[in-house]
């Protein structure tokens, strides 16, 4: 159908990225797809509790509309969006350790896999009924606007997520309020085992305007476009302009967790996607421009070997602190996050 | 100290804290110009503006959602629900977003919700409910049920300044019974139990509308002398008060306006049965809605509430036990 086509309006290049953003992004591809690869191997050794779920080739939907982000905007971020911690400024051994349910995990144990978000940089973790992080967007927006403030918050969801009432609420109030929002809808063609033609029968990127504001399709598979569209839904947002629906169209290239094989899907049709990998297409673009992608992939690697021996080393949350922390004696808030790109620099 | 009704003390404890503080905003469904479904927030667009009181599209779990959101960005959102029912629309967001975002990430949800709740006037399935004890099963929430209109305004008061998501259940049927001096500028009431009547022979232990079924049931019981114990909390529940007065009275009648299964009472009578055991001389009695939906018509609706009559004849049969 229409959705796995898309025809982005924008340039193939983003003007607004130097080439250490360029590498930047790559990076952050890289580190997400090493750590996840890594990761999986933990768990078939048994050393990561429950489940485990990646986003091999989604890998530029988080990277390319983080890269947009500013240090004091906020992020709710999905479960196939690492690459969103890690240009925050999450370090990968503490990434590790949340899996591997250990006390250094950004949750100490608390909750698992990518069901996390580091407060410290200005990032919500999500919970399980999708999209509730929508409204927490819209929320946090409402108070920047509240206050006069030219800070945006960015959300991400997938194609099932639209089917829910949070959908609506969110993309409702934010319309009605013209609120400083981003939504990102991550369309990598299945809910779990559900196709996008059992999901919907419009694509959703079409119900944007009836809410009033904007939906964009962008190749999803290309950070620089997500770069692009969310750098432009940004300044929409920070000047008064209201919300944008951008729709990142993707492929989950592994099963909806480590247990899936997938077999839902047809085969060409991975085939398809893998040509369209968005890490492989990032170092094309790099090697043309004369950087050595060969030393970004094995400075990651090296990190990445580092952070599993970290991670390796701390301990395991003691039983006894259980039922600690479950109410906040102090108010315990966001804070501002890492904020890469070159366009922030001197602002 | 002025005197005033339970619902103006709701509403002195916003105006207070709004002007203390202007991280405090108010959102919900026709509270701006209309000044709310039972007018608890008349008169404060004129003060506050639209932008601090914010008429909201008719879609609980945005409300909850939004003030979370605002909230983690270091607002102090006072989020009402037209009707307590009408939470089971944003139960999710409070349940496994509010109460669960502390625990998992040290992020703390600075909310309030304010739930008008309650029956008594015909308000049928959907306008009458108390919802309260689904929450207790959540963990992460607090809930407070205030009495009198000096504990309205209090706890409300530190529900808003408390760090935590804070459920602040509001009896509909008190808003204009009940009045009472409340004193002026803010205070906190903390949320622990308190003794509405001293006694000696028997202890009632009720919240909210509840409380007052009980003085006036037990104002004069043949003689008897009955404590009334106030939860005013229900997270945390005050189990020290609770079993304080079991020593004392030895004999214990829990009221619960709510229906019975699993209610607030529930948990007072399993604290009182594991802690309270040896200092008991009868069974413990419950008073409570039954377990079947608010009916509409009077008769239909004075059959399931607990009456006043109703805790008399619960007294009675203990007291003789």
């Amino acid at each position: 159908m229409a959705t796995e086509t898309a025809a982005s309006p924008l340039p193939d290049v983003s003007q607004h990225l130097t080439t250490d953003d360029r590498s930047g992004l790559l990076r952050a591809m890289l580190t997400m797809r090493g750590i996840e690869e890594r990761a999986m191997t933990l768990y078939r050794q048994g050393k990561v509790p429950g489940s485990f779920y990646d986003g091999f080739g989604q890998e530029a939907v988080s990277a390319g509309a983080t890269w947009a982000m500013a240090a004091e905007d906020r992020l709710c971020i999905l479960h196939r969006d690492l690459a969103a911690h890690i240009i925050r400024g999450v370090e990968p051994w503490r990434i590790f350790a949340q899996y591997m349910g250990r006390a250094d995990g950004i949750t100490r144990g608390r909750d698992g896999n990518v069901h996390f978000g580091d407060r410290t940089k200005g990032c919500v973790g999500m919970v399980s009924m999708l999209p509730d992080m929508m409204l927490i967007a819209t929320g946090m927006a409402m108070a920047f606007k509240l206050r006069g403030e030219q800070r945006c918050a960015l959300t991400w969801f997938g194609d099932g997520s639209t089917s829910r009432g949070d959908f609506h609420e969110a993309m409702n109030w934010a319309g009605v309020q013209k609120l400083p929002v981003i939504f990102v809808l991550e369309n990598n063609q299945y809910a779990y085992s559900t196709p996008v033609d059992q999901q919907f029968a419009v694509n959703p990127i079409e119900r944007a305007a009836a809410y009033g504001f904007p939906g964009v399709s962008v190749d999803g598979n290309d950070p620089e476009a997500m770069f692009e569209a969310t750098r432009v839904a940004r300044e929409r947002a920070i000047s008064g302009g209201g919300p944008t629906l951008i729709e990142a169209v993707t492929m989950r290239m592994h099963g909806h967790a480590a247990h899936d094989d997938m077999k839902y899907v047809p085969t060409e049709k991975v085939e398809e996607w893998r040509r369209k990998d968005p890490i492989e297409r990032q170092e094309k673009r790099l090697e043309a421009l004369g950087v050595d992608t060969t030393a970004i992939r094995e400075e990651v690697k090296a990190l990445i070997e580092q952070s599993v021996e970290r991670a390796l080393q701390s301990p395991m949350p003691d039983g006894n602190t259980v039922t600690d922390g479950l109410f906040a004696d102090e108010p315990s808030l966001l804070e501002d996050g890492n904020a890469p790109w070159s366009g922030f620099k001197g602002a | 100290m002025p005197t005033m009704t339970y619902l103006q003390a709701i509403s002195d404890a916003m105006r207070e804290e709004m002007r203390a503080d202007e991280r405090v905003f108010l959102m919900g469904e026709d509270i701006g110009v209309f000044g709310g479904a039972f007018k608890v927030t008349d008169g404060f667009i004129d003060e506050f503006g639209a932008k601090r009181v914010m008429d909201t599209p008719l879609a609980e779990s945005a409300i909850v959602g939004c003030a979370i959101g605002a909230a983690v960005e270091g607002l102090r959102p006072i989020a009402e629900m037209q009707f307590s029912d009408f939470v089971s629309c944003g139960f999710d967001q409070l349940v496994n977003v509010a109460g669960k975002t502390y625990y998992r990430m040290g992020l703390s949800v600075n909310i309030t919700v304010r739930l008008p709740s309650g029956g008594g006037f015909s308000g049928g399935p959907y306008h009458s409910q108390n919802p309260e004890a689904w929450f207790m099963h959540a963990p992460g929430l607090k809930i407070v049920a205030p009495s009198t209109a000096e504990d309205a305004k209090g706890l409300l008061i530190s529900a808003v300044r408390d760090p935590n998501p804070v459920l602040f259940m509001e009896h509909k049927h008190l808003y204009r019974r009940i009045k009472g001096d409340v004193p002026e500028g803010t205070y906190e009431t903390p949320f622990t139990a308190r003794i509405a009547r001293e006694g000696t022979d028997l202890t009632v232990i009720a919240y909210g509308a509840m409380v007052h079924t009980a003085l006036e049931a037990t104002a004069d019981l043949d003689g008897a002398s009955v404590e009334v114990l106030d939860l005013r909390s229900l997270v945390p529940l005050d189990e020290e008060a609770i079993l304080r007065s079991v020593r004392k009275t030895s004999k214990v009648v829990i009221i619960d306006e709510a229906n019975q299964t699993c209610a607030a009472g529930a948990q007072v009578a399993a604290i009182i049965a594991e802690k309270g055991w040896e200092d008991l001389d009868g069974p413990v009695l419950r008073v409570a809605t039954p377990d079947v939906p608010i009916p509409f018509s009077p008769p239909l609706e004075q059959a399931v509430l607990p009456q006043v009559d109703d805790v008399r004849e619960a007294c009675r049969e203990l007291l003789e036990y």
